[in-house]
């Protein structure tokens, strides 16, 4: 039996979390994640879980305690944003390359500097070669649906790799929305308990982890990970088809939003989707042929698959809420055209760069950047690296 | 109990022999020593940091330790063991474990008194049951002895070495054990290899079994950096204490006790001169050097007797 409630996404990740009950939750605060922790120090409180909540004086020390609890066999995650996660760096790196299934609840905001609070992807961006799957949700819903989903993936023996699940802060973090959870019962079921097989605190046999290893052992170990993020590709869409069974919500790598005869397309990854979707409603009642791809799954990167969906447009935006600095665009922008380009799919593609810190994303802005493609297609450009929604 | 040192010494290796450590390295005996203090059928999980003691002791597929083990990184070994010790309540807890375990984490200097210090803070002051040991030789000697707010004034580094105008490291060494024994943990003690080796099994016993979290700074020498006559070692570290550049001390729930009083102080010379790395001070217009270094021992010794009394 679903249950409707009206919660925050931060709220619902931690609604998430109670249901799950993992074992270690170290975590330090942050804006805009911070509610995570303390929604969840709350559970602890009041004894709706039996986590142990350790609260860490960084969060650097947040992913070290996180590896340090996993690798003694413990289900454990930690939450943060933006600095926070920046601090973890190279914990995030060693999290992946032990093969620790640990889940990080990540609310999207701007990295420093100037400061700023505000949404936008440069902090996992930055992070998607560190060795993490990182999913993406466009609201609440999806932020609770993919945490509940996030241990069933890690932890898989074919997988065994850590895990983002990502949400945009403020937009989805702190906005109420009515949303519709699963029982207690059924998480806890659907989740299952964790059996890690070789693990630290296993009374039958010692483990050791995080050796020195040299040349001669570096380059299969780092292989070997990319294997695990291979395999989480079909293990996403398991998990996925299973969590549907019980959900009645069907989730994939990617979204499809009036794609099926689109010729003019904008792929993008987050909350932007639902303003984006209004965009393209509205100009479908006005008889354009605009489409949408929302990335669920970022890493691994479903390349294959999205070449496909847009073997038949006639341009594409490609839209990174985040600043590469590599003077021709951003992360979305370069997975995208290089899937284009080994699929020999040869539509013209421009790539936008939009929302950085927050910036407001209207559905004006959306219906310019189809104008501006449909331009394209037909004239070509000298510009395919721009940015949406800048004051100029 | 009456300390046995025979029955103390044959207790099995937990730090198996075949790492690749230096001979006569302190570290290791640091190690060996500690481990021995744990009761037999105790289980344990150990945590290092990085430095030469991980690289030496755990390059895949070979770990030398009989015990579960971690290595995270250089500056995290309290926060990773204190998420091993999460684990471990959590477990029992939820019914899943039955076990007794201890928790023993070794970093050098570089890993606890300088790049480990907030990691290291954050977990005495948290309390976990846990015991973080730094082997103190005073420098980075993994990388290749570069100084550390470990390493003595005018020690000779490379990167305090010394020149025309350096007589190397310029500053004092951090007084770790009292900034730790600050956090008001259970238990903090400094120690080194005196004697029998009573002293330092004794406190590794204490730390080990004493509920919450514990610190042992322990005097490792290394014969690389501090050039010395490696089968020396025992002397360097008895001139160490008699000399009160390192007492041995304990801080019981914030009481501090002195275990021992040398009955006649000797001059720091006597410590500083079998080292290399102290050479430059016993150059004739050098002297002053060593008047300095003499007052400022004196000085912490007094205020430590004064803490004791």
């Amino acid at each position: 039996m679903a249950r409707r409630d009206r919660l925050s996404g931060n709220e619902a990740v931690a609604e998430a979390l109670r249901q799950i009950n993992p074992d270690v939750m170290p975590a330090f605060p942050i804006t805009p994640s911070t509610e995570i922790p303390q929604y969840f120090s709350k559970f602890v409180a009041n004894g709706q879980v039996d986590t142990e909540f350790i609260p860490v004086e960084s969060e650097h020390s947040a992913m070290s305690a996180a590896i340090g609890a996993e690798a003694a066999g413990a289900r454990t995650l930690s939450a943060t944003s933006s600095c926070g996660m920046a601090y973890m760096w190279e914990e995030l790196y060693i999290a992946a390359s032990n093969r620790l299934p640990i889940a990080l609840a990540l609310v999207n905001r701007a990295l420093s500097g100037p400061i700023n609070i505000n949404c936008d992807h440069s902090d996992s961006m930055g992070a998607r070669d560190a060795g993490w799957i990182q999913i993406y949700a466009e609201n609440n819903q999806e932020a609770y649906d993919n945490m509940v989903q996030a241990f069933r993936i890690a932890e898989h023996k074919d997988v065994r790799l850590p895990i983002m699940v990502c949400q945009d802060g403020f937009i989805t973090s702190h906005a109420v929305e009515n949303i519709t959870l699963l029982e207690d019962e059924e998480v806890k079921n659907f989740v299952g308990e964790y059996h890690p097989e070789h693990y630290m605190l296993n009374p039958q046999e010692t483990m050791a982890i995080g050796p020195y290893s040299v040349t001669n052992y570096y380059m299969e170990a780092k292989r070997a990970q990319a294997e695990g993020l291979h395999n989480a590709k079909r293990v996403i869409k398991e998990v996925a088809d299973e969590f549907a069974k019980i959900s009645g919500r069907q989730y994939g790598w990617f979204e499809e939003y009036q794609m099926e005869d689109a010729e003019y397309a904008m792929v993008l990854i987050g909350s932007a989707a639902g303003t984006a979707k209004d965009a393209v409603d509205k100009l479908r009642a006005e008889g354009k042929k605009v489409g949408l791809i929302k990335i669920r799954m970022f890493r691994p990167f479903p390349a294959e698959e999205i070449a496909q969906a847009l073997k038949n447009v006639k341009a594409v935006a490609l839209m990174d809420r985040t600043e590469s600095y590599n003077d021709h665009g951003g992360p979305i922008g370069a997975e995208v055209m290089a899937a284009l380009f080994r699929a020999k799919i040869s539509c013209e593609a421009v790539n936008y760069v939009y929302g950085l810190g927050g910036r407001d994303v209207r559905v004006e802005h959306i219906e310019e950047v189809f104008a501006e493609l449909e331009k394209v297609a037909a004239e070509g450009t000298d510009s395919a690296y721009r940015y949406m929604g800048l004051r100029e | 109990m009456s300390y046995n040192f025979k029955e103390v010494m044959n207790r099995p290796e937990r730090l198996a022999p075949g790492h690749r450590m230096c001979a006569g390295c302190g570290g290791t005996i640091a190690v060996r020593n500690v481990l021995r203090a744990l009761h037999e059928g105790d289980k344990a999980v150990i945590g290092n940091a990085t430095g030469c003691l991980e690289v030496s002791t755990f390059m895949y597929p070979y770990v030398a330790y009989q015990d579960s083990y971690i290595h995270n990184a250089f500056e995290n070994a309290g926060a990773t063991m204190s998420g091993v010790e999460g684990a471990y309540k959590a477990l029992r807890r939820k019914g899943k474990l039955d076990e007794t375990y201890k928790f023993i984490t070794f970093g050098g200097d570089g890993g606890t008194y300088d790049i480990g210090l907030q990691s290291l803070s954050g977990a005495m002051e948290r309390n976990h049951d846990m015991v973080y040991v730094c082997y103190d030789n005073g420098a980075y000697m993994n990388t290749g002895i570069q100084r550390s707010s470990a390493t003595p004034m005018y020690a000779d580094t490379t990167t305090t070495p010394v020149g025309s105008e350096s007589n190397g490291k310029p500053q004092n060494r951090k007084d770790l054990a009292q900034v730790i024994a600050a956090h008001d943990i259970p238990y903090v003690a400094q120690t080194t290899f005196t004697r029998n080796f009573k002293d330092l099994h004794t406190k590794a016993e204490k730390a080990i079994y004493t509920p919450g979290a514990a610190f042992l700074n322990i005097m490792a020498p290394c014969p690389r950096g501090w050039r010395y006559n490696t089968p020396d070692i025992m002397e360097i570290c008895r001139l160490g204490v008699e000399t009160c550049y390192w007492p041995l001390f304990e801080v019981i729930e914030g009481k501090w006790v002195l275990n021992y009083t040398p009955k006649q102080k000797l001059p720091i010379e006597d410590w500083l001169v079998k080292q290399g790395r102290f050479k430059h001070l016993f150059k004739k217009e050098n002297e002053y050097l060593i008047e300095e270094f003499q007052k400022e021992v004196d000085r912490r010794w007094e205020d430590l007797l004064k803490r004791c009394e």
